[in-house]
């Protein structure tokens, strides 16, 4: 494999709920993953066998219990599973993408500015910036006239792609996908296809959930299945 | 948010203890803030953060540890050990607190003008014109309609009140504000105005900030980091997304559990 952009290894996550008797609730049991950069990795699973919690890990959301989550950066290898916050928001700001579910709507910020933030933090113009959020969201189809509202009041599926125009207004050498076309019409899952395949072409390594077989057979370089786990241990 | 920066701490509490009577409010509480990092503490009331705070202000003189701020030189000063005059005019001049209520940290007597000036002349500015210019500069900056610059803040609302608060402590140039509860006791509308203002204040000045807050909304969206305490203790401390979306402490899990979802 050219160019090892991520390296998980034996990764383990469970979740202790103290507030019910300290059950515990294995979510991860062991978990290699090796992406490249150019690759793009689906996982596939049935509900509850991790697959948001794999992406969660890479991204420093939640703990590891053991394991390596090791992520190139720019200044090499970081382990997420055990680098401090401080390490973690440098990697979010230069290398990891993530696209989750919903959108967290900051209130008064307007959809242009929200899609063109990342870059304009990572020192991108801001006319530049700006000029590529628009570009993204009119593929999106997301009609002129939001640009300029904020995006707590939009539609479910407005919101998304404007979560998604976020993600790829800038390139990211590592994007993490969860269910970006999730509650999308055809037309949009179309160009979130051809931008999921793009952003491959150009080096990304890619790792995603996608429900839709057709999506996923669209875009996957590669599947792995993670099997599903006992409720309880 | 940007200006995260990756040099040697801004703000260093070592150990801090103080106790009400028998009641302890800080028993040994420890952290590193680096500049333009928010720490967003968290915790219900009582378990310390308001007294770790006064203590961070200079407002409380904690009966152990050390509250070490790195100055512009690079000299790591004890605040609480330093001769009184040149402590306070750290804490009005590279220090800045935004109290809870507004009255606690206006002038309530004087205008917003004046209330905005103090700190310049603390600097030894004495030109009124150019005082009163940055004045008006700043009552703009934190949207209050320059126009009140005359007013006495009692003629103003409790949403522009605390916009001037928190102008009065910037005008000075601070590099590290604590803030008490800035946004509670506002409506939720006035609320939702202030914290956007804050966090582009924020990023823009790159400022290191000490936000006490009972509201794990105001934290998610103003913090790098959480701390949450809980009788006088930090029981978990990490990046703000991860205590929120995974604690693992018995009472950060209760807390983040506590709200309800909107």
């Amino acid at each position: 494999m050219t160019d090892l952009m991520i390296d998980v290894a034996g990764l383990s996550k469970s979740f202790t709920l103290h507030q019910q008797g300290g059950v515990r609730l294995p979510v991860l049991d062991r978990v290699d993953l090796r992406v490249g950069a150019g690759e793009c990795v689906v996982l596939r699973g049935p509900s509850g066998a991790g697959k948001s919690s794999l992406l969660r890990c890479l991204y420093g959301n939640y703990l590891a219990d053991t394991g390596s989550v090791r992520v190139r950066g720019p200044d090499g290898w970081v382990d997420v599973a055990a680098a401090g916050p401080r390490a973690i928001l440098q990697l979010r700001r230069g290398t990891l993408g993530y696209v989750s579910q919903f959108l967290r709507a900051i209130p008064r910020v307007p959809a242009e500015q929200v899609v063109a933030q990342p870059a304009i933090d990572a020192g991108t113009p801001p006319d530049t910036a700006c000029a590529r959020a628009r570009e993204l969201l009119a593929r999106l189809n997301i009609p002129e006239r939001l640009w300029h509202l904020p995006p707590a009041t939009f539609s479910g599926g407005e919101q998304q792609r404007v979560n998604v125009a976020r993600s790829f207004a800038r390139d990211y050498p590592i994007l993490l996908l969860d269910e970006p076309t999730a509650s999308l019409d055809p037309e949009n899952k179309r160009v979130v296809v051809e931008l999921t395949e793009a952003a491959r072409q150009r080096g990304a390594a890619i790792v995603g959930i996608f429900h839709d077989a057709e999506v996923r057979e669209a875009v996957a370089s590669r599947v792995l299945d993670l099997p599903a786990r006992a409720e309880a241990a | 948010m940007s200006g995260y920066g990756a040099d040697a701490p801004i703000l260093i509490a070592d150990e801090l203890r103080h106790s009400f009577g028998r009641v302890p409010a800080l028993q040994g509480v420890s952290f590193d803030l680096h500049p333009g990092e928010v720490l967003g503490v968290v915790g219900e009331s009582g378990s310390g953060k308001t007294t770790l705070v006064r203590a961070l202000s200079g407002e409380l003189v904690p009966q152990g540890g050390r509250v070490l701020y790195r100055d512009r030189e690079g000299e790591l000063l004890d605040l609480h050990a330093l001769p009184e005059g040149r402590r306070r005019r750290l804490y009005r001049t590279d220090l800045g607190t935004v109290r809870q209520n507004p009255r606690d940290g206006l002038r309530m007597t004087v205008s917003a003008g004046a209330n905005v000036g103090e700190r310049l002349m603390a600097l030894g500015q004495r030109h009124y014109g150019s005082i009163r210019a940055q004045a008006e500069d700043w009552l703009a900056r934190v949207e209050v309609d320059p126009d009140r610059l005359d007013d006495v803040p009692a003629q103003l609302s409790g949403g522009m009140q605390q916009r001037l608060q928190i102008a009065r402590n910037l005008v000075s140039g601070p590099r590290l504000v604590f803030m008490d509860e800035p946004t509670a006791g506002l409506d939720v509308s006035v609320q939702a105005r202030l914290l956007d203002l804050l966090r582009g204040l924020v990023a823009d000045l790159g400022l290191a900030v000490v936000l006490v807050t009972h509201d794990l909304g105001v934290a998610r969206l103003l913090a790098h980091r959480l701390m949450v305490m809980q009788h006088g203790e930090v029981v978990e401390t990490g990046l703000t997304d991860q205590v929120l979306d995974d604690p693992q402490h018995a009472y950060a899990q209760l807390l983040v559990s506590s709200i309800l979802p909107v």
